[in-house]
């Protein structure tokens, strides 16, 4: 009796402790949010979206930085999407359970947990200098396109592998071949999976600093690219580099930056979760 | 006409996965031949066995131990943070939690890991620091206590979503056994639940030390740039992300010494962020073929 | 002998006269009606049977004794619910101890993944007991009642799920009868098993009721009349028949019971 009721208290013991982690992480969120919005949201304007970087603390914008992450993410995006849905396409479909197919499976996964950094050094060896490419926006695309790849392929299989297996039975029962089922049945039906991890490995593309310093991008740019072959920086490297001045104006500047990031990011996970709840509906 | 349409195609999609073989083989080929030649100069005890890392100054060391230091410490404070608070969320969501406020709370806490690291940086260097200065007046503006416990929180949903999965992933009569048996939550949880699942809650506990050795942005803006063989938290130091990232940033010439001390500790890196990733990977696949 | 059946009697005068009894017991799940308003009495030391087609609350009747509807999101009953005149639906009921006495057996064998030793001795552990020749001698009487100890007893640290369905099934009614409840309740217990493991745990069945009051939902209308002393037949949601397993299944009263019995709906 005395044992059961201890056990009893120290189950809601536990429990108010879970509610208190839980919460803590939101909090701490909420706090962190709260704190940058009041740093920075009185520094943004139209003109420190529009305008070119300046040395002075309330002047200039982020507007080559800015371009600097839209030229990086589509360029990005066509490099990574097809080589990665066509790879998922592969392991999910095509590939038969063998020693090839689990070395490409471990590899993946442990592609996925290479620390960013190092793509950086890849990608400096690699595509600026022995492609010559230099810390042009190309490289830094490819560069970014190998870090997700591995999260591109691991979601697509995800999203493949959902479609039930009586649509497959049934297109091959009617006489089409692999890739006609692939392309005409599994394609279509996965597409709201595929988006969303798509849309969350460039969000996550989007936030990248280490990799791209690393390759030789450029904390000051004074003019927004141009071509691939342009020299460029990126919001997040825009960012750091007022957060390494030592003057209190650029924290300023550094916090709204941060809340023209975080609104981008959070806008591609949201629309993420929108797509992956349609998505879901239809297969439950 | 039609079957080699079909070879052609599989062959492609072949070669599309063969890219991550390729990716791969290229990161060790690179870190390695640079790497090589570093140690053609630098002798590989003196790496592991200096205790000071000075490439940039005159009187030159390669002690790659203040780095590693540096690295574990940020980690170690990053993980015993974020694996007891990580895993009581894991557990109150699978177990207590009623499924809509799990539904809604699991994507809000993903949120943390979707936050840019450099916006966390950023954090722990102008909101947790002066902070916690309050009331350790010792510590330095840069320091690997704030800057670790930063990353905790970062890395908090690897671990609350990861082992919450395979919490969930275990059968729900292993549950009725338990309460039939007149287990209190906490009972099933902890005697039942988590040692089922325990497979699938290193995984995720080793993919998070793992994600901390190879973090760069919040170490680099608020743990300092000091290499430094200390346990001391409350000081600057260095790590071996940080410095990649300080020389990539100064003008080291290209195939200078110095070039090359970045792939000499990115190879450390890679080495160890390798070795967990295969141990996590190993643990996973145990889980799920006793799960799913 | 003599004194033996003094004490019996003795012990039945001083019984009372239900083990469980149920007043206008209603379920719902959501806005699903599952139970309409159900009246039972269930006497102790016996086997009752619940039969009926899939789906007509047999199951979720049986789950209300030792509370494990609790867990469901969108659950809510009305009426009580009596075991030894306590009514167990009280909010300040510890639902805990109620099931140490009220004893569950479960449709498909569900040991804890740990070695057998673990599972039987599980609910003596989670109880606080650190005793070990208690917990050792606990673990062999149980596992002899269900006659497993001559096959495992060697292999007691051994991981439970290396088991034959049919020994993992046994394992949990041990696991069950180490605590010592009064009542049993099995959930369709033989329905993943093959016939001589069946035959086997109704057996075991038949030998548990001296001890236990046992109530035992199944599909089988065979296994009903071969083991229960008492017979309800389930349909809708409602509690169509009730009566003594012999009148049941030879002579019984409604209309539906019959067909259900006779095989020609279900």
């Amino acid at each position: 009796m005395n044992n059961i009721t201890k056990n009893r208290l120290k189950n809601n013991a536990f429990k108010v402790w879970g509610i208190a982690c839980t919460l803590l992480g939101l909090v701490l969120l909420a706090i962190f949010i709260g704190s940058i919005l009041m740093d920075g949201l009185q520094r943004i304007s139209w003109e420190f979206i529009t305008e070119l970087p300046s040395r002075f603390v309330d002047q200039g914008g982020i507007f080559t930085a800015l371009m600097g992450s839209v030229w990086i993410l589509v360029l990005t995006t066509f490099i990574a999407l097809p080589l990665g849905i066509a790879a998922a396409i592969y392991l999910e479909e095509y590939s038969k359970k063998n020693k090839l197919s689990s070395l490409l499976e471990i590899n993946i996964s442990n592609l996925a947990g290479v620390p960013s950094i190092i793509y950086g050094l890849l990608g400096l060896e690699i595509f600026a200098r022995i492609m010559q490419m230099g810390a042009s926006i190309l490289a830094g695309s490819f560069t970014l396109a190998l870090l997700i790849l591995p999260i591109i392929i691991v979601s697509t299989r995800e999203a493949i592998k959902a479609v039930p297996k009586s649509i497959r039975d049934a297109s091959f029962a009617l006489g089409a071949s692999k890739w006609q089922t692939v392309y005409h049945q599994l394609l279509p039906a996965s597409f709201g999976g595929i988006l969303t991890g798509i849309i969350l490995a460039l969000s996550r593309a989007v936030g990248e600093t280490a990799p791209l310093i690393v390759i030789g991008a450029l904390a000051y740019v004074p003019f927004a690219p141009s071509t691939p072959m342009d020299q460029f920086t990126v919001l997040p490297i825009q960012i750091f580099n007022w957060i390494s001045m030592p003057q209190h104006g650029f924290e300023q500047n550094a916090a709204a930056a941060i809340i023209i990031l975080l609104f981008i990011t959070f806008a591609m996970n949201g629309i993420a979760v929108y797509y992956r709840n349609r998505w879901q509906k239809k297969f439950k | 006409m039609r079957k080699l349409k079909e070879l052609l195609i599989e062959r492609t999609l072949l070669s599309s996965a063969l890219v991550t073989i390729a990716v791969t083989v290229g990161i060790i080929l690179v870190l390695s031949i640079q790497a090589f030649a570093f140690f053609s100069e630098v002798s590989i005890i003196d790496f592991l066995t200096d205790t000071k890392w000075t490439p940039l100054f005159t009187e030159k060391h390669f002690g790659i131990l203040p780095l590693l230091a540096g690295t574990l410490l940020t980690s170690f404070i990053a993980i015993a943070f974020a694996v007891p608070v990580g895993l009581s969320i894991s557990i109150y969501l699978s177990e207590y939690a009623p499924k809509s406020f799990r539904r809604t709370i699991k994507p809000a806490l993903e949120l943390l890991a979707g936050v840019p690291t450099v916006v966390y940086g950023f954090f722990a260097l102008t909101v947790v620091t002066p902070f916690l200065q309050g009331f350790m007046p010792g510590l330095s503006g840069f320091n690997s206590l704030s800057a670790g416990l930063v990353m905790g929180v970062m890395i908090i949903p690897y671990i609350s979503s990861l082992s919450e999965d395979a919490l969930h992933a275990v059968p729900y009569s292993l549950r009725e056994a338990a309460y039939g048996m007149g287990s209190t939550k906490l009972q099933n949880a902890f005697k039942v639940i988590v040692p089922a699942a325990s497979s699938g809650i290193i995984a995720s506990i080793i993919l998070a030390i793992s994600r901390a050795i190879g973090e760069t942005m919040i170490v680099a803006i608020a743990a300092g740039q000091q290499p430094r063989l200390t346990l001391d938290p409350t000081v600057p130091i260095e790590t071996i992300t940080t410095y990649i990232v300080q020389v990539s940033l100064g003008d080291v010439p290209h195939d200078s010494l110095e070039y090359r001390t970045i792939f000499a500790a990115g190879i450390a890196l890679f080495a160890f962020t390798f070795l967990l990733n295969t141990l996590s990977y190993k643990a996973r696949k145990k889980f799920q073929e006793k799960y799913e | 002998m003599e004194k033996e059946k003094k004490a019996e009697v003795i012990d039945s005068s001083l019984k009372r006269k239900y083990k469980i009894e149920a007043k206008e017991v209603k379920v719902w799940y959501g806005d699903f009606m599952a139970i309409k308003g159900i009246d039972m009495n269930i006497k102790a030391n016996s086997v009752t049977a619940f039969i009926g087609p899939s789906g007509c609350g047999k199951s979720t009747f049986l789950r209300l004794f030792n509370r494990m509807n609790d867990y469901i999101d969108d659950f809510r009953m009305e009426g009580k619910i009596f075991i030894d005149d306590n009514n167990i639906n009280k909010k300040k009921v510890n639902v805990e101890k109620l099931r140490k006495e009220v004893g569950m057996v479960f449709q498909k064998p569900n040991p804890f993944p740990k070695s057998i030793f673990e599972n039987v001795a599980y609910g003596l552990r989670i109880q606080g007991i650190k005793d070990k020749t208690f917990l050792n001698e606990r673990v062999e009487d149980s596992l002899k009642q269900v006659a497993l100890w001559n096959e495992v007893k060697d292999d007691l640290n051994k991981s439970a799920l290396a088991l034959s369905g049919g020994q993992q099934q046994r394992l949990c009614i041990a696991r069950t009868l180490a605590v010592e409840p009064s009542i049993i309740l099995m959930d369709e217990p033989t329905s993943a098993l093959d016939p001589l493991s069946t035959a086997k745990i109704e057996e075991l069945i038949f030998q548990l009721k001296e001890k236990y009051t046992i109530v035992i939902v199944t599909h089988n209308m065979q296994q009903a009349s071969r083991i229960s002393n008492h017979t309800a037949f389930f349909y809708m949601g409602e509690l169509i028949e009730y009566d003594q397993t012999k009148k049941i299944f030879t002579h019984p009263e409604k209309k539906q019971t019959e067909d259900y019995i006779t095989g020609r709906f279900g």
